[in-house]
């Protein structure tokens, strides 16, 4: 008795656990079997015909195409521009200070109300952006009505949101790096190059791998901007899985398609993520070790 | 002079009368803090600068009137209202909640969603049991889904003195099922076309129009002509043209989610409702879908040829930007819903007294689903007018308020709002009544052209006796057929795929669909609107 005691303090833990996680994990893995919808309520049972259905979806299929392009693509551009400005704020500039909030705002902004605002600026007939490239003689893009620009679009609003996370993390990194290997390249006479891409970027990449890795988790669920700017079109060219899933459970009222989509979703996210995640480890692993 | 007995009768009748006048003229205030005598101006000018211009008018003798009304006492008592965005149909909710709160002390809470919401949350709070709304307000077309959810709506509305007494006698079928009156219709929609006068009047443009494509202009009776008009028109600058602004073909709904399937069917529709063909325009007797039959994918073909011809962000535009695009002047042409119409003869419009309204063109072919071939019609031009779902409201079976939500929604309806808000273009309210087919209000009143205010009244009219006529697809899961259509139109205007590859897509959807749904529900569903198109009922 005396043993099992303590256990009884994991109780409530564990009773939480089950309520938010794994109840409502197995319920929608049960709804999944089912034809929950909007005219047939309830759990029936009919096999797998909803994942059958979901292999045939090239709608499904292509989204999430289309959301593998756009996480890695605007991770990647953000990871990039992030790294600049980190490296940028942390050599010291004049308003350092200023700067470092300044860079900030966008992340710490509503991301529906960021699209919003942003839509308005892309908005072909009386947006910002058209009215500048009028004014200096250009014509007017179609930035939210052709598949291109729509996805040009949803890209730099992506990008600008989320680079100042990239910043900040990165830059933390920066700060708490060791300054004896920058003094021994110093004493080495080593270039700026030199020394960044020997000894700055090497020992940056456990951070960059955990900044890249919370992005891409972040950026698989791209949502708001896609739903506010285009609702995932013209057509389906910006449509991504959460976009879809979205329509399927709560605008159709597909519950039991909507569910196993999601379940989908969730193991293929799971899947890469964990897979990437390996292949950086193992890339940032120094050699000879 | 007087004899005694006329005298003792006086003294008793005088002060009755002179006791029961003060009873008729002392204004009315139960519960709420306004006070109302009988007839008294309406005016919603305290409203807000945006009511600024709009007109006044005198309170109505109907049963719900602003007099009426404000004997009414619901103090400590809420109404749970779902009802559209601002400011379509979500305007005047809010606009009339506030003014009945004033009149009766009640309190209405309004939430305001967008359109799919509309849909989705009620079916929320029905299926879940949770019963979160007193009024809900829906397109009239999703009735199949939810009349089981309704309260009837009581013979003193629709009766009488009633709100709805006097909608015109296709809207009254429309807004019931099975006979009982279960929707509270607050607009009656007939898709029709709006053209500028400052073109299809003007010598110079007929001039310009012959040089470019050896025809006389005339406002055009087909699609095939609208699209020509659009694309010659596309880029000229008319007389009455606003300074600065370009000019466009054509106007349309083109944004999925964005109602842009109203604009589809008009567009589909003279190509495959044919009047020869009974028992079905969306399905044929065996429930086999019809939406990517060769009249469907030549109305959608047309559709994506015109988007050359749009403003810029055209191909973007959901019901309020058309709305806004065609009321300021961007474009020629323009049809689907009344609302840029009346935007565009509001007194601040710049297009004021150039637009004029006629019926929807038509096809010089029309699809025969039996024969599986192209018919000529009669006439030359087959013409199918699509009336078009109208907002409408209901009050749930659920509520626990029923008589304070069925008294909300007859003042919101009530002769003097419903006149107000006529006249108002974004408050999506149009005319479903007799009366509002009568020309002097909208000429007198309103200060519209007559020319203009006859044909839109002569075009709304001809669709009453009109026997080849297009219905929504009232059946359950009317929402999942039109978005997997509207899914489909938005790929082919997008150039993802071949019209007639983008409707296979939906017919295989479709099907789908009435598979999920039940098709013995669908089916039998369906014979009510077959009943609608065929002219039985």
């Amino acid at each position: 008795m005396k043993k099992g005691y303590p256990r009884f303090f994991l109780l409530p833990g564990l009773i939480l656990l089950i309520a938010i996680i794994i109840f409502p994990l197995l319920f929608t893995i049960r709804v999944t079997f089912s034809s929950w919808n909007v005219s047939q309520t309830g759990l029936n049972f009919i096999g797998g015909e909803n994942w059958a259905e979901m292999a045939r979806d090239t709608r499904y299929w292509g989204s999430m195409l289309r959301l593998f392009y756009l996480s890695f693509l605007t991770v990647a551009i953000q990871y990039a521009l992030g790294f600049a400005i980190a490296l940028f704020a942390w050599k010291g500039i004049a308003a350092r200070r200023f700067f470092r909030v300044l860079w900030l705002i966008p992340m710490m902004t509503t991301p529906s109300l960021m699209a919003i605002i942003w839509r308005s600026i892309f908005t072909e007939d009386i947006g910002a952006l058209n009215g500048i490239l009028s004014r200096v003689g250009l014509n007017p893009v179609n930035w939210l009505t052709e598949s291109g620009p729509a996805n040009i679009a949803i890209t730099i609003v992506e990008v600008w949101q989320w680079t100042p996370f990239m910043f900040l993390i990165l830059l933390a990194g920066l700060l708490s790096l060791p300054k004896e290997p920058f003094m021994a390249a110093a004493i080495d006479g080593a270039s700026a190059w030199k020394t960044f891409a020997r000894v700055t970027f090497p020992m940056m990449a456990p951070i960059s791998i955990g900044a890249i890795m919370i992005r891409l988790i972040d950026a698989s669920k791209i949502f708001d901007s896609v739903f506010t700017m285009t609702r995932g079109g013209p057509g389906n060219a910006t449509e991504t899985p959460a976009a879809y899933i979205f329509q399927r459970s709560l605008q159709d009222f597909q519950i039991a398609y909507g569910s196993t989509l999601a379940l989908m979703y969730l193991i293929l996210a799971i899947l890469t993520l964990t897979i990437i995640g390996k292949v950086f480890a193992r890339l940032s692993k120094p050699r000879g070790i | 002079m007087f004899t005694k007995k006329v005298k003792s009768l006086l003294a008793v009748a005088l002060p009755v009368a002179l006791a029961a006048s003060v009873v008729v003229i002392t204004p009315a205030s139960a519960g709420g803090t306004l006070t109302r005598t009988p007839g008294q101006e309406v005016s919603y000018k305290a409203y807000g600068a945006e009511y600024a211009n709009v007109a006044t008018t005198a309170d109505g003798d109907d049963a719900c009137s602003w007099y009426e009304t404000s004997k009414k006492d619901y103090s400590g008592k809420t109404l749970r209202v779902l009802t559209h965005a601002i400011p379509n149909m979500g305007k005047p909710t809010a606009l009339h909640a506030k003014q009945f709160e004033e009149l009766t002390g009640g309190k209405v809470e309004v939430e305001h969603v967008s359109f799919g919401d509309l849909y989705a949350k009620q079916l929320r709070s029905y299926q879940t049991d949770t019963n979160q709304y007193d009024v809900v307000f829906n397109g009239s077309y999703q009735i199949g889904d939810f009349h089981s959810y309704y309260a009837k709506v009581p013979d003193s509305v629709t009766k009488g003195k009633g709100s709805l007494a006097t909608l015109t006698p296709l809207y009254k079928e429309l807004y019931k099922w099975d006979g009982e009156t279960k929707l509270f219709g607050i607009d009656a929609d007939r898709h029709f076309l709006k053209y500028r006068t400052d073109v299809y009047e003007n010598a110079a443009a007929k001039a310009f129009y012959k040089s470019k494509t050896g025809k006389e202009l005339a406002v055009p009776k087909t699609w095939k002509e609208y699209n020509l008009h659009a694309k010659t028109f596309n880029g000229y600058k008319p007389a009455g043209q606003p300074a600065g602004l370009k000019f466009a073909g054509t106007t349309e709904i083109t944004q999925k989610g964005g109602l842009m399937f109203g604009a589809f069917i008009d567009r589909v529709a003279p190509y495959a409702k044919n009047p020869n063909v009974k028992g079905g325009f969306w399905f044929d007797e065996n429930m086999v879908p019809q939406v990517n039959n060769p009249g469907f994918v030549a109305g959608l073909t047309d559709f994506v040829e015109a988007t050359k011809f749009m403003p810029v962000g055209g191909k973007n535009f959901d019901l309020s930007k058309e709305i806004e695009s065609f009321g300021r002047g961007d474009s020629l042409l323009s049809y689907t819903w009344d609302d840029a119409w009346s935007k565009s003869n509001e007194p601040t419009s710049p297009i004021k007294n150039k637009v004029k309204a006629a019926p929807l063109p038509g096809a010089e072919k029309v699809w025969n689903r039996v024969t599986k071939k192209w018919d000529t019609p009669k006439g030359g031009v087959n013409y199918a007018p699509y009336i078009a779902w109208g907002w409408s409201s209901a009050v749930t079976a659920a509520s626990p308020s029923k008589a304070m939500a069925f008294d909300y929604l007859c003042f919101w309806a009530n002769k003097a709002n419903h006149k107000l808000d006529l006249t108002i273009g974004d408050m999506g309210v149009n005319p479903s009544r007799t009366e509002d087919f009568t020309s002097d209000f909208w000429v007198k009143e309103m200060n519209w052209g007559k020319p203009a205010v006859d044909s839109w009244l002569g075009t709304m009219q001809n669709y009453e006796k009109n026997t080849n006529r297009v219905f929504d697809l009232r059946v359950p899961g009317v929402s999942d057929y039109m978005t997997a259509m509207e899914n489909a139109v938005a790929k082919a205007l997008a150039g993802q795929a071949t019209p007639q590859k983008a409707l296979d897509e939906a017919a295989k959807e479709w099907n789908a669909i009435t598979k999920r749904v039940g098709i013995t529900k669908v089916k039998s569903a369906y014979q009510n609107v077959i009943a609608l198109e065929d002219n039985i009922k």
